[in-house]
């Protein structure tokens, strides 16, 4: 018996996001008096797979294979299914990412395993398998139950946190069947920003909406971020106007998001919007309007132009850095 | 009877609310404020087919119920009503009196681009001496053997810029008084033409209104609508249908205004509560939902009466007249329930009530409307 | 080629929600549907393409499972543009079992690309087109945010972790698409609005199904505490609650 999870890496390394999923997975696999597997498909150094120890897994699955040159939906859901029946394992854990998006799903059915998407807390019970998850973009909460022998879960980032259990952890080399057969999508190009920080990993957000009046404004977002060591976001209008990139917007349609500070500048905050942030941990308003939505959601707002409250932040932030 | 509306109706009111919402409400204010035209807005409502949503298919149009126009109009109107006074002018004046007596050599011709929004019409009846007073046209149409020779002025002319194609009412025969006046077409870019500065108006600001000075202008005869003197009754009959969609162009603004009031009395809190839990801002709204109720009952009923093929001239002056009136109280209660911030543009509401006073006044007053509906009670 | 889209029925996004039957089901009196956001996406791209490639794709259809309630949501896909609509008549329970009903009728109906909105607003389970490629052993994209035929050839787009990767793939596949795949939705025509009508709607029997998933129950979530608001003219107060108080910077 074992819970699996499946650990992606970037570039060789690991995230704080990856030590979440195996924190998550471990307190799963104290419940069932099992143990936590990772699988990781790559190149990636036996030190830092040994980090994975640090959170409660015991073994370490490294696979290595000189026709893998990324993600391969296919491929990968062989491989994972392969680790599954080797472990044995019962409940298979995935971050719901783009990557835990695109496998999660082939694997339930190659599996013939139940798949929640979007989990947010460990499973209630497990006989039967029984999780909430959100529903209707956040604005509800659902108590799922799973009917299959096997279960598996996508977590939501940033909503379990990381629990650091020093744990004897063994890597091993693993060397699943794959046919050429199985290659089916060839990666041509890949382009990449480097150096700013993502979105999703971003425990500081900070956005802005159109009560911002235009791109040329958004000078003060970005140093107010660069100060908090945050990523930018926006709401979608400012996307649709394009004002900044769609991969910015935040929202139902959009990102969703958990930071644990999300400071929304000139968003009024439809429905819409507050379904993508409203998993924040701490939700800052500036608007203009006092009776924007947007402050209904926060914890802390300042009805008033944000042109003009975001500069005196940001020297309020320096100099609280300074002190 | 049946209230219920049909698939596409239900489509049709959606696609248009969407494209108010989505197209016409983030700069509303601005071209309001500047008078700007909204030509980008009109091209792509066009491409979508609002132009000419009530010709029949065979003529590029989109083949509509009037029931469908009401509440695309409406949902157009809650947002701009310079533009949906465009759609208007084109669907119940310009392009349904093209279809139903042009003949098919001028449906040919003039009513398929109108129809299929290539291009847009305007029609011009006021005069500066003769504005709901249909009767008395100054504007002549001297009878030159193969062609007309037109000569006058018409005021208040609704796209009069942007229009390509005109529908001039204009007299032959001024001693068979309204049986010599003949309606014309004529295309805007004809030799003797030219227009007057744009209207610097209280409301619908962004629509193009001038008036149109005609110098010896040469129409070929084969221009005319219908036999030599049908210009009246063209005209007349044209404005029974023209009301429906004035009327509903009222009841969209004071639905808007209802709307943003109702919204803005349950955040807004005086004296320790919402608004809207005081009786004396609760009993507005009541009194706003109810006249809205009226109206809307109004003008579906002149649209179903039209779509039906029955006589709909009475009700769709009733619907003109009431909405009109009740457009103008809903816009200034609306405007009184959001106190200072009513007063202010960037709550919509003092610009809904400004273009609630023009549906008093165009195309037939509600005064006139009442010598309408009056006459034809105290007939026989 | 032949273009299939997955659209589920959705209620509006401006929906406020609720529950009744002690709080087991969704409480859909007075509620709007609407095609999923992502799904009408889908079909906007599919109908670009169209319009871009003349000739180069036959047919837009769009597969739905539900019941006849989704007809006018169903109806919509065809007034915006799609050729033809396949309903397949069941109650969708859960991803698993929608994509068994999708698999059934997009093996027989041999489509090139298969696009699938990545999630649903309803049920959040960025699951069905998955499972859907997976059933069929067809190659899948996720989180595709551009798809286009260049002399022929596909190039599809999908979204990483801070940028994005170009890929190539075989026929036939499905996209998983998400924003950015087209720009907004498409308003339908008057004409497009009368055409839909006329257009084929065909509904298929389900095939039989079990879900792997039940859900139980549902709850709203807990309402936060009132907002502190700050004044505007004390900036530095709300910076020094954030990093005392809140302790987040």
């Amino acid at each position: 018996m074992s819970v699996l999870v499946y650990t992606e890496n970037w570039d060789g390394k690991f995230k704080k996001l990856s030590f979440e999923l195996i924190s998550y997975a471990n307190e799963i696999a104290k419940k069932l008096n099992s143990t936590v597997v990772a699988l990781s498909i790559g190149n990636v150094a036996e030190d830092e797979l040994k980090l994975l120890g640090n959170y409660g897994a015991t073994k370490v699955l490294s696979v290595v294979h000189d026709k893998i040159k990324g993600l391969d939906n296919q491929v990968f859901t062989s491989i994972i299914a392969q680790a599954v029946e080797k472990e044995k394992s019962t409940v298979v854990v995935f971050a719901h990412n783009n990557t835990g998006k695109a496998i999660a799903p082939r694997l339930s059915v190659r599996l013939k395993a139940g798949l929640v998407a979007g989990v947010t807390a460990v499973p209630a019970s497990f006989k039967p398998f029984t999780v909430v998850k959100k529903v209707f973009t956040s604005k509800a909460l659902s108590t799922v139950v799973v009917n299959t022998p096997v279960q598996i879960v996508t977590l939501l980032q940033n909503t379990y946190g990381i629990i650091e259990t020093a744990t004897p952890v063994v890597v091993e080399a693993f060397h699943p069947q794959i046919q050429d057969a199985e290659f089916t999508t060839d990666i041509k190009e890949v382009s990449k920003v480097t150096g700013k920080i993502l979105l999703t990993d971003a425990e500081i957000v900070v956005s802005g909406g159109r009560g911002m009046k235009g791109p040329e404004n958004w000078g003060v977002i970005e140093e107010l971020a660069s100060l908090l060591g945050a990523a930018t976001a926006c709401s979608r209008p400012v996307s649709d106007e394009g004002w900044r990139p769609h991969d910015e917007h935040t929202g139902q349609t959009g990102k969703v998001i958990a930071p644990n500070l999300y400071i929304a500048a000139g968003i009024s905050g439809a429905i819409q919007h507050l379904g993508g942030v409203s998993g924040s941990k701490c939700i800052v308003a500036i608007n203009k309007d006092p009776d924007a939505p947007i402050f209904e959601a926060a914890d802390y707002g300042i009805v008033g132009d944000v042109l003009k409250v975001l500069p005196e932040m940001i020297a309020a932030v320096k100099e609280l850095k300074n002190s | 009877m049946n209230f219920e509306f049909t698939e596409e109706q239900k489509m049709i009111q959606q696609a248009a609310k969407d494209f108010a919402e989505r197209e016409l409400l983030q700069d509303v204010i601005e071209r309001d404020e500047k008078s700007l035209f909204p030509t980008n807005h009109i091209k792509k409502l066009s491409e979508l087919g609002f132009l000419g949503m009530m010709t029949h298919p065979k003529y590029d149009g989109g083949g509509m119920d009037t029931i469908s126009y009401v509440l695309a109009m409406e949902e157009i109107s809650k947002i701009d009503s310079s533009v949906a006074v465009v759609m208007s002018v084109c669907n119940s004046l310009v392009n349904w009196g093209l279809e139903t007596y042009a003949n098919e050599a001028q449906k040919e011709k003039y009513l398929k681009p109108l129809a299929s929004g290539q291009k847009i019409g305007a029609f011009l009846l006021s005069e500066p001496e003769a504005g709901s007073d249909a009767t008395s046209q100054r504007t002549t149409a001297e009878d030159k053997g193969d062609y007309y020779l037109v000569n006058g002025t018409k005021n208040w002319i609704t796209n009069a810029n942007s229009a390509s194609t005109y529908i001039v009412i204009c007299q032959t025969h001024p001693d068979k008084k309204h049986k010599g006046i003949n309606a014309l077409i004529i295309d805007k870019n004809t030799p003797g033409i030219t227009l007057g500065p744009h209207e610097n108006k209280m409301g619908m600001r962004s629509s193009d209104t001038h008036s149109v000075m005609f110098n010896d202008v040469k129409v070929p005869k084969e221009n005319r609508i219908g036999e030599d003197g049908f210009g009246f009754t063209f005209a007349m009959k044209t404005l029974d249908g023209g009301r429906i969609g004035i009327a509903s162009q009222a009841l969209g603004i004071a639905q808007g205004a209802f709307e943003r009031a109702l919204k803005y009395s349950k955040e807004r809190k005086a004296f320790g509560t919402e608004i809207c839990n005081h009786q004396s801002v609760a009993f507005k709204l009541a009194d706003m939902a109810v006249k809205i109720e009226n109206a809307r009952n109004l003008c579906l009923k002149s649209a179903w009466l039209k779509d039906q093929h029955q006589p709909y001239g009475i009700m769709s002056a009733m619907a003109k007249q009431y909405c009109a009136d009740i457009a103008m109280e809903v816009t200034t209660e609306a405007v009184q329930i959001h106190g200072g911030y009513g007063y202010v543009k960037e709550y919509h509401v003092e610009r809904l009530m400004r273009e609630a006073k023009l549906t008093q006044i165009y195309e037939g007053t509600s005064e006139v409307q009442k010598i309408v509906i009056s006459r034809s009670l105290l007939k026989d | 080629m032949k273009i299939c889209i997955c659209i589920s029925n959705v209620p509006d996004t401006t929906t406020k929600i609720k529950f009744v039957n002690n709080n087991t089901a969704f409480d859909n009196a007075g509620v709007q549907w609407i095609i999923n956001p992502w799904d009408e996406l889908a079909l906007t791209r599919a109908l670009d393409l169209k319009d871009a490639n003349a000739g180069a794709i036959e047919k837009i259809t769009v597969v739905n499972v539900g019941l006849a309630d989704a007809d006018p949501t169903i109806r919509k896909a065809l007034a915006i543009g799609a050729d033809n609509a396949i309903r397949i008549n069941a109650e969708p329970k859960d991803a698993y079992f929608i994509a068994t009903q999708l698999a059934e009728v997009i093996k027989k109906e041999a489509f090139d690309i298969i696009l699938c909105g990545i999630e649903s607003c309803d049920y959040n389970g960025s699951t069905v087109g998955g499972m859907l490629a997976e059933m069929l052993a067809y190659p899948s994209v996720s989180s595709a945010s551009f798809l286009d035929i260049q002399n022929g050839q596909i190039i599809v787009k999908r979204e990483i972790d801070g940028g994005q990767e170009l890929l190539g793939t075989k026929l036939p596949f499905i996209a998983i698409v998400q924003k950015g795949i087209a720009k907004e939705p498409r308003i339908p025509s008057m004409r497009g609005i009368m055409t839909a009508k006329t257009k084929p709607l065909q509904v298929v029997e389900a095939v039989a199904g079990e879900p792997f998933l039940s859900y139980n129950s549902f709850e709203l979530p807990k309402s936060k505490a009132a907002c502190k608001k700050i004044d505007p003219e004390n900036v530095k107060e709300l910076v020094n609650l954030l990093h005392n108080e809140a302790k987040v910077i």
